[in-house]
């Protein structure tokens, strides 16, 4: 057959010889290609090539994702082809006024249609500053309750020019155990440590849940999972510009109305906080990364129950004394440094706001929330260009 | 096959090249065919049966065997005991069920000992009724096609698929209402039963060779053509057979590329494309028209690539063993005509169909006292062909509109093509408008195929149909 003509009628007969040279070749270049990928580590370098808003259009969201097939999204540790498949990596127009929002599951939008997410709702609201510039809102949000999940990807989130940082938050961030526990902070340990040592926070940049990646770790063949990530990120870029989905949507139990009689906290029983109990610093670390960027710092609302034991939680997360602490602590540290801080922890106090937990609102809430935070951020918009006029 | 199975079977492949004495190398194929369906059987929910349809593949081959055998053809000594091996192989695959899991070679634990004893004499007796009924061979012929093909009917019918899962699930006292059709998956029947039947007929026309029980079980599950083809003829795999060759560099290296290039279309493209293609699921959710057809194309080369990948790595280590099997896909999509696409498109199933279903279909209609018109048993002959070929993936509406839409492709194209012959011969001292017409033509049947799967691909007609709409802005 004429396809398979150079195979079976080939110019020079296949021996011995030939077989022996192929099969020499063969272990060169892998033993090549196996030792150059570990010299050169060129995972970051392939991660910032992407199809994503050039073939086709980019993700609403950050990737993250956990069953593939149904939501035509994944989650990876490489934060440059994160960051690289999102629409923020898109050309900024002229009268863009970039705003990009950083926080947890809430933000990102679980259970929520990427238009119907909090950067969705203000996007939809069409907000324009005092000189005319388009307010347009990323949403940079990321799952897993960790503040210094969130300082990590602002300090990339940089890279991409914004005007305004939006950075909501909840208690659940702000617990010292926390910081570590994101998949993101301890397979990138070398921008977290850099981040540690640059703005002086309190966390062990030798922690041992740091994953670091000896020579023989960095072989192709044993990175071949992180490669098939990027390609699969690019390959489900395909179903995701042609449906418009990147999450799956299941059935769900609702947050929890009854609660137990528990009043404890990560370790913490009844008792007054102090700053060192709370990653307080991390916010601190992120307001000055930022530096003249202006920065909205948000208590983002929660489900507050009325149901059995609603005297001693909020909710199924957090025991009241120790929401309220929090609330002292924040309001008392941003008064002091002088942030621009919303605390907007019962802002949307109906229970019917809530889908899977006491932080996921309904499409409905988070257009209401959207104003919320977008009168805030034309607010914080318009007084950064009054500053800089003057 | 899965590429654990790959790489065994090609290091099986250098063992037997390399060790082997010529003499043993028949009985190491029939020996390593009948423990591979066992050891590629996937899981089945009804208990025991992906130990069962292994050995009801091993029954119905040797069931075909005895119907298909020469008149002349008596049982010899080579016969007896390739049953007693056939018998030992099933005995020391049951005795995985005293294994760990990870040392059986079946995928769930095979039944006890005194089960597989009672299955086995079970079969055993039925073939010595069949072999001592005082009929002639041919008249056992048609009773085991018409077996054969119930059994397809039963296995390729939704509906009816279920209700045997019902009917099994019960009499292995398991719950009847989680009976599901997809759950009867017995590996490689559309194949084996393809190439049983094949021999069946040839018998009756007295074509086929004479051929012993274990020529024609490994003919029949040879392993790497068992779970995806090609659907080899008997007469041609037989010569291979008679002279299988040892180790050859130019064998190993032609064997291995087909495996290198088969494994890189399947698990490298096919795979990749898989994740963009289109399903039921995709198609309900795509917004736009283009994104529509983006899915459609990406369908149409990851099927391609998935299914000549298959067969790439079949021809491979068919190879290796000695065996060449027939080529299944030759640039189907750059063919320029439909009747061209279809000749190199699942080629052994296509020449399968034109053997057994055109040209006695054809036959027929002109032995017939009222003669057709060309035109209409070109329409008839077609269109039946196809349909055929639809359903041999599954008896439902969506593959009979597929094999429609092919069937009437090809008459189309056959009318067409008669009356512009002259005009084509015309045109052969003009080579630049040739190509041309050539890549239009090209381009044309590629469309074609393209909007024939969009039948295929899709689960029910309703869905299909709305999708063809909507390809068009419709819908």
């Amino acid at each position: 057959m004429q396809t398979w003509k150079w195979l079976y009628d080939p110019a020079a007969a296949f021996n011995w010889r030939f077989i022996f040279s192929v099969a020499i070749r063969v272990v060169i270049l892998f033993v090549i290609v196996n030792v150059v990928f570990a010299l050169v580590d060129p995972l970051p370098a392939l991660g910032s090539i992407s199809a994503y808003n050039h073939l086709f259009r980019g993700r609403e969201r950050l990737p993250y994702g956990e069953n593939a097939a149904v939501s035509y999204n994944l989650s990876l540790n490489q934060i440059d082809a994160m960051f690289e498949s999102h629409v923020v990596a898109s050309r900024k127009d002229d009268d863009e006024f970039r705003v990009v929002l950083i926080g947890d599951s809430a933000v990102w939008g679980v259970l929520l249609e990427p238009d119907d997410t909090l950067a969705g709702q203000i996007n939809r609201l069409d907000y324009h500053t005092a000189d005319g510039q388009t307010v347009q809102a990323y949403n940079l949000g990321y799952p897993i309750w960790s503040l210094t999940k969130d300082l990590l990807l602002l300090d990339y989130a940089l890279d991409y020019d914004p005007d305004l940082v939006v950075w909501l938050f909840t208690l659940g961030s702000f617990g010292q155990a926390a910081q570590m526990r994101s998949p993101l902070v301890q397979h990138n340990p070398d921008p977290v440590e850099d981040l540690i040592k640059r703005f002086d926070v309190n966390q062990d940049p030798n922690d041992p849940r740091f994953v670091r990646l000896s020579f023989w770790d960095k072989l192709f063949i044993r990175r071949r999972r992180d490669l098939a990530d990027l390609m699969r990120l690019q390959l489900y870029g395909v179903p995701w510009a042609v449906t418009g989905i990147d999450q799956e949507y299941p059935d769900y139990e609702p947050r929890l109305i009854d609660l137990p009689a528990d009043d404890t906290w990560e370790d913490y029983t009844p008792q007054t906080l102090t700053t060192d109990d709370l990653a307080l610093d991390v916010i601190r670390a992120g307001v000055d990364l930022v530096g003249d960027t202006p920065i909205v710092l948000i208590n983002e609302p929660m489900f507050l129950s009325d149901g059995e034991n609603s005297d001693i939680r909020y909710n199924s997360f957090f025991p009241r004394w120790a929401y309220d602490e929090y609330r002292r602590l924040l309001d008392d540290y941003s008064a002091r440094y002088g942030w621009f801080y919303l605390d907007l922890w019962d802002g949307i106090p109906e229970a019917d706001c809530y889908t899977d937990s006491a932080v996921h609102l309904t499409p409905e809430c988070s257009a209401r929330l959207g104003k919320l935070v977008g009168a805030a951020i034309v607010e914080l918009a318009d007084q950064a260009g009054r500053q800089d006029n003057d | 096959m899965t590429l654990t199975h790959i790489i065994v079977f090609v290091a099986a492949a250098l063992l037997y090249m390399t060790l082997l004495p010529q003499h043993w190398r028949k009985w190491a194929l029939f020996i390593g065919s009948v423990l591979a369906i066992f050891w590629l059987q996937p899981p089945v929910r009804i208990d025991k049966f992906d130990f069962v349809f292994p050995v009801g593949t091993l029954a119905l081959v040797t069931l075909a065997w005895l119907a298909s055998r020469d008149a002349e053809q008596q049982w010899t000594r080579e016969d007896v005991v390739s049953v007693a091996v056939m018998a030992a192989c099933i005995v020391l695959v049951s005795l995985g069920r005293y294994l760990q899991e990870d040392f059986r070679i079946t995928p769930s634990r095979p039944p006890a000992l005194p089960q597989v004893a009672v299955m086995l004499i079970s079969v055993l007796i039925v073939l010595a009724l069949v072999d001592r009924l005082p009929v002639g061979r041919k008249r056992l012929l048609l009773p085991v096609a018409l077996l054969i093909l119930a059994l397809f009917v039963i296995l390729k019918t939704e509906a009816l698929a279920e209700e045997a899962s019902r009917w099994l699930r019960d009499m292995m006292g398991q719950p009847t209402h989680l009976a599901r059709a997809s759950e009867l998956q017995w590996l490689g029947f559309s194949y084996v039963a393809f190439r049983l039947i094949h021999t069946l007929r040839d018998r009756q026309t007295g074509r086929l060779p004479v051929l012993s029980l274990r020529d024609y079980v490994t003919y029949a599950i040879f392993f790497p053509a068992f779970t995806s083809g090609p659907i080899d003829r008997a007469e041609r795999f037989l010569k291979d057979l008679q002279a299988l060759p040892g180790l050859d560099p130019a064998r190993l290296t032609q064997g291995g590329m087909r495996i290198v290039i088969g494994i890189g279309k399947k698990w490298v493209i096919a795979d990749a494309l898989a994740y963009m293609a289109l399903n039921d699921v995709k198609a309900e959710q795509a917004t736009s028209t283009a994104g529509l057809w983006l899915l459609l194309y990406v369908y149409a080369f990851q099927l391609y690539f998935d299914f000549s990948g298959y067969s790439d790595i079949a021809i491979g280590i068919g190879q290796l063993f000695g065996i060449k099997l027939p080529e299944n896909f030759s640039q189907p999509y750059l063919k320029r005509n439909i009747a061209a696409f279809w000749q190199s498109w699942h080629i052994t199933l296509s020449q399968w169909v034109r053997f057994y279903v055109f040209s006695p279909l054809s036959r027929f209609l002109l032995t017939r006292k009222r003669k057709p018109s060309p035109t209409f048993l070109a329409l008839v002959c077609q269109v039946t062909t196809m349909i055929v070929i639809g359903l041999w993936h599954g008896v439902t509406w969506t593959f009979v509109a597929w094999g429609l839409w092919h069937g009437f492709g090809l008459f189309i194209h056959k009318v067409y093509s008669d009356r512009t012959r002259p005009f084509y011969i015309g045109l052969r001292a003009r080579p630049r408008l040739m190509r041309a017409i050539g890549i239009a033509g090209t381009v044309v049947t590629f469309h074609f195929v393209l909007l024939g799967w969009v039948w295929f691909a899709l689960a029910d007609i309703e869905t299909s149909w709305d999708v063809f709409l909507r390809l068009f802005g419709m819908g």
